[in-house]
């Protein structure tokens, strides 16, 4: 998808899926980096767009956390978003491909 | 009899001497060894390179076999002669010098290279590694040289390599492409800390540093960034990671991954052909430290001679050899899902410890400035030990942990302190004291505090306190204090947390959680938003704003709207406007496609349905029409309302429009707790509805009514009246002086309702009315706030600032089926 520089340290950036669910691809504080696809379980919001902290990402919206590593809602809330598997690769960021286009129809 | 078979090891480095080492311990007569080396030198200690470089050490001190071990084993050292082929089919390698040797069992231990940025310049004279005894050469003789040198690398080598040269007595920069040092084994918070002790030694440290080129005439003169900064030196040390060294195993046509492949007793796809070390790759994994290696070569001699015991790959800790500087890292401190940090931050010591569990075993540790643990916390971490039992106690390290003193009540643990274990450090209170005071009468916190002094300062002592209170009082204590904390991050409230940075000086988000014993590692979206403003807010000009601690609409600089796209809100100085200005905001709705174009509560237009990847654009062109953002999106000042007044009205007293300008202009850009809005109405009437806004003027025949503390929100709160004054000007710096005591004093997300309501009308008043003197400074400091915060900040992102935040990162397609 491209290096890992291009990410900003606790921020996101975006990946459009054509004909598909958007993704989120998150750096946190550690250089570790995850994939959501970027809709909370809740309203929808752009997870991109949240504040991260530790693995979770605190959505825009209306604040749940979703972790970053299960997708799920953390807390009292429930709800699972989709988790698109990140392999690093000299500095590159991979993604899972079939993961992404999960939600091609 | 029968030649013993010949077992060639090429590497003369530390694992193929002690592979050699291991084989020799479990049968000293198998073999008939022969090692080849490249370079031309017994076997010595890698790792010591950095204590070499210091000047802490010399070669000899560094030497793992002299050569009186090859000699008395029989082992025929071949150096400076490495080997440059292998031929598998009649089993013998080929040396340079083109002497051949042929092989029963062949072991490779080539190592690994050092990794070379490939930025113009990297081949210039004066560019070194750091990964042998003639790179350390290389390096001593530039620091003979005098000169400043750079570092390429702020992980574990580079900071070793930073290290002695400075002892060397060069003036070195560390060139960090990351945003905290030796991410890899440190988590933000250590490498912060880490960042800090460094500079505190002169090194100069530059993270998020991205080398452009290394320019020069034939020789290093210096280092250009990405950015622009350029770095004058006459030596450049590339330490930014190693890769195995495959290139013999590549031409020999073996199995190769990211290192040589092999099995779990460390033999190559070729049964004859053995690889140990940095070279290979067990498992899917390479390590490039040293424990690794001696867990290989036992498994590899285990079966090659004895019983075969495979290798299961290797759990890795690390420490920085830097001298004075104690850190430790081992397993996983990444986190995730189901595991738990475990953080103890003491600041006065310098110390930052975190311990990560799952599944109540440790899996990950984390120590900075105290490392005494680290062995203890690797064991548990290695032997998987069930640490339930111990888990209250775990981060106080194996003494009190394995003490039996520490119990699941922290009350107990209290109440076996001796009594002049010190409580209070900052103002040297000990337990009797506080003991003393609580038989005395001080039957709550505050009491406390104003009797002994204790947890009067910092407060970190305030858990301790309460725990005294509660020992001591028994069944009579009232319970610990309401006031909330800042979120969960912490046992500080608000109030204690604004305190501590300005009188500590605390002047970064990483320095407030170690200062304050934050017991996350990057603190959650609750604390991170309001410690970026208590900072902006105490350091107005000094502090650098936090991008990833704002909210999305402050990141944007827009509002976040249900579906994801944004609205944006252009200003109109005290709501008015003219035709080049609707003019402009037409065409941008309709260039971008805007769904709605609506007037707010606040007399403005706001325009909706704008993508994230448009923004740019839409800032240029409101701006290239003279407006500038309207912070509706903002902890900010938002809007003045106003009415017509005494231009048009016939009931208007004074220009509340002027007025309101003047005020806007004031005020507009100034970041707050809370949303805040201001009203100038030009006569009781009241048309612009100033006795619900933050702050409120009634125009009237004699001068100005102000108010204070309205809310037309979920909670409608109309305002209470703070004084009257007879000029414009007056009106002005009242504003001023109250919206900087609102700033300084309330905590993140208050808005002023709660805010008055809490503090009482009768403190504004003395602050704002009564203190001639404290409204003047007031007043000053908001403006001196002020003089950096009025830039626009859309002007800046149109420009070109941030731009990635708004692009995609790439476009996923899905194949097309022919």
């Amino acid at each position: 998808m491209g290096p890992v520089d291009q990410l900003p340290a606790l921020g996101a950036r975006t990946l459009p899926v054509r004909g598909g669910d958007e993704i989120a691809i998150f750096h946190t504080a550690n250089g570790d980096v995850y994939a959501l696809v970027n809709k909370c379980p809740h309203k929808a919001g752009p997870l991109s767009q949240g504040i991260v902290h530790d693995t979770t990402v605190t959505c825009p919206l209306h604040n749940w956390r979703i972790s970053l590593v299960t997708g799920k809602a953390l807390g009292a809330d429930e709800g699972c978003v989709p988790v698109i598997p990140v392999k690093i690769d000299g500095g590159r960021i991979l993604i899972g491909r079939a993961e992404a286009l999960a939600s091609v129809g | 009899m029968t030649e013993k078979p010949h077992l060639i090891v090429i590497g003369n480095g530390m694992a193929g001497c002690r592979a050699v080492e291991e084989i020799l311990a479990r049968d000293a007569g198998k073999f008939r060894i022969a090692i080849f080396g490249a370079e031309p030198r017994v076997n010595y200690n890698r790792i010591m390179l950095s204590p070499l470089l210091a000047g802490e050490k010399s070669f000899d001190d560094i030497v793992i076999n002299d050569q009186a071990w090859y000699d008395d084993n029989g082992i025929a050292l071949v150096s400076g002669d490495p080997v440059v082929a292998i031929d598998r089919k009649i089993q013998t390698v080929t040396a340079r010098s083109g002497r051949v040797e042929s092989y029963d069992k062949l072991i490779l231990a080539t190592g690994s290279d050092p990794f070379i940025i490939p930025v113009p310049g990297h081949d210039l004279q004066g560019v070194v590694t750091f990964r042998d005894m003639d790179d350390v050469g290389s390096m001593l003789r530039a620091a003979d040289a005098g000169g400043d040198a750079v570092v390429i690398g702020g992980g574990l080598l580079g900071l070793e390599a930073a290290h002695g040269l400075s002892l060397r007595g060069l003036k070195v920069t560390v060139l960090h492409i990351m945003p905290t040092l030796m991410e890899r084994q440190l988590d933000e918070a250590a490498g912060w800390l880490l960042k800090e002790a460094l500079e505190g030694r002169g090194q100069t440290i530059l993270t998020g540093a991205d080398t452009a080129e290394i320019y020069g005439q034939g020789k290093v003169e210096g280092v250009r960034l990405k950015d622009g900064r350029d770095i004058p030196a006459s030596l450049v040390v590339m330490a930014v990671g190693i890769r195995p060294n495959v290139k013999l195993a590549r031409a020999a046509d073996l199995a190769i991954g990211r290192g040589i492949h092999v099995d779990d007793h460390l033999v190559t796809s070729d049964a004859n052909i053995l690889a140990v070390g940095e070279c290979v790759e067990h498992n899917g994994s390479v390590y490039g430290l040293v424990a690794p290696l001696w867990d290989m070569c036992r498994s590899l001699a285990d079966g090659l001679v004895a019983t075969p015991n495979g290798y299961t790959g290797s759990v890795t800790s690390t420490k920085l050899k830097v001298s004075g500087i104690d850190v430790f890292s081992a397993g996983d401190f990444s986190g995730g899902e189901g595991c738990e940090d475990i953080v103890m931050r003491d600041a006065s010591r310098g110390v930052y410890k975190r311990v990560i569990v799952k599944d109540d075993r440790v899996i990950g540790a984390v120590l900075y400035g105290d490392t005494g643990d680290g062995n203890w916390y690797f064991d548990l971490l290695k032997r998987q030990e069930d640490v339930s039992d111990i888990r209250d106690a775990l981060i106080f390290g194996q003494a009190f942990a394995s003490g039996g003193g520490a119990s699941a009540n922290p009350n107990a643990a209290v109440a076996a302190m001796a009594d002049d274990a010190e409580i209070c450090g900052c103002n040297g209170v000990s337990k009797g004291k506080v003991v003393a005071a609580i038989t005395g009468g001080a039957v709550t916190l505050d009491a406390v505090r104003a009797g002994c002094k204790a947890s009067a300062s910092c407060g970190s002592c305030t858990g301790l306190v309460e725990s005294l209170l509660a020992v001591t009082l028994g069944d009579e204590f009232a319970g610990t204090r309401d006031v909330p904390t800042v979120c969960k991050c912490t046992s500080f409230t608000h109030e204690d947390v604004r305190r501590n940075i300005v009188e500590k000086g605390l002047k970064a988000i990483p320095q407030v959680m170690q200062e304050l014993h934050w017991t996350t590692p990057d603190g959650c979206a609750s604390c991170r938003p309001a410690l970026n403003y208590y900072l902006l807010c105490a350091w107005p000009g000094e502090f650098v704003d936090d991008n990833q601690s704002r909210f999305v609409n402050e990141r944007m600089h827009a509002n976040i709207q249900k579906d994801g796209t944004y609205s944006v809100v252009p200003r109109m100085w005290g709501g008015v406007t003219n035709p080049k200005e609707l003019r402009a905001i037409a065409d941008v709705a309709e260039k971008f496609g805007a769904r709605m174009v609506k007037v707010t509560g606040g007399q403005r237009l706001d325009i909706f349905g704008i993508k994230k990847e448009d923004l740019p654009a839409v800032w240029a062109d409101l701006n290239a029409a003279g407006m500038v953002s309207g912070h509706a999106y903002a902890k900010a000042l938002r809007t003045v309302k106003t009415c017509v007044g005494s231009e048009w009205c016939r009931f208007g007293t004074q220009d509340s429009t002027g007025l309101g300008i003047k005020t806007e202009q004031m005020t507009w850009g100034s970041f707050m707790p809370h949303k805040f809005k201001i009203a100038v109405s030009g006569c009781p009437r009241n048309c612009a509805e100033a006795t619900i806004k933050d702050f409120g003027v009634i125009c009237v025949d004699s001068g100005y009514e102000l108010s204070v503390g309205g809310n037309g929100g979920i909670k409608l709160r109309g305002t209470d009246f703070l004084c009257k004054v007879a000029t414009e000007q007056e009106a002005l710096d009242y504003c001023a002086a109250f919206i900087q005591l609102y700033r300084e004093e309330a905590r993140y997300l208050d808005r002023t309702a709660p805010w008055v309501e809490r503090v009482g009308m009768d403190y504004i008043k003395a602050r704002i009315v009564e203190d001639d003197v404290g409204r003047e400074a007031l007043r000053s400091r908001f403006l001196f706030s002020q003089s950096f915060m009025q830039d626009d900040p859309w002007a800046k992102r149109a420009a070109g600032e941030d731009e990635k935040l708004h692009q995609h990162m790439a476009e996923i397609r899905p194949l097309v089926m022919a």
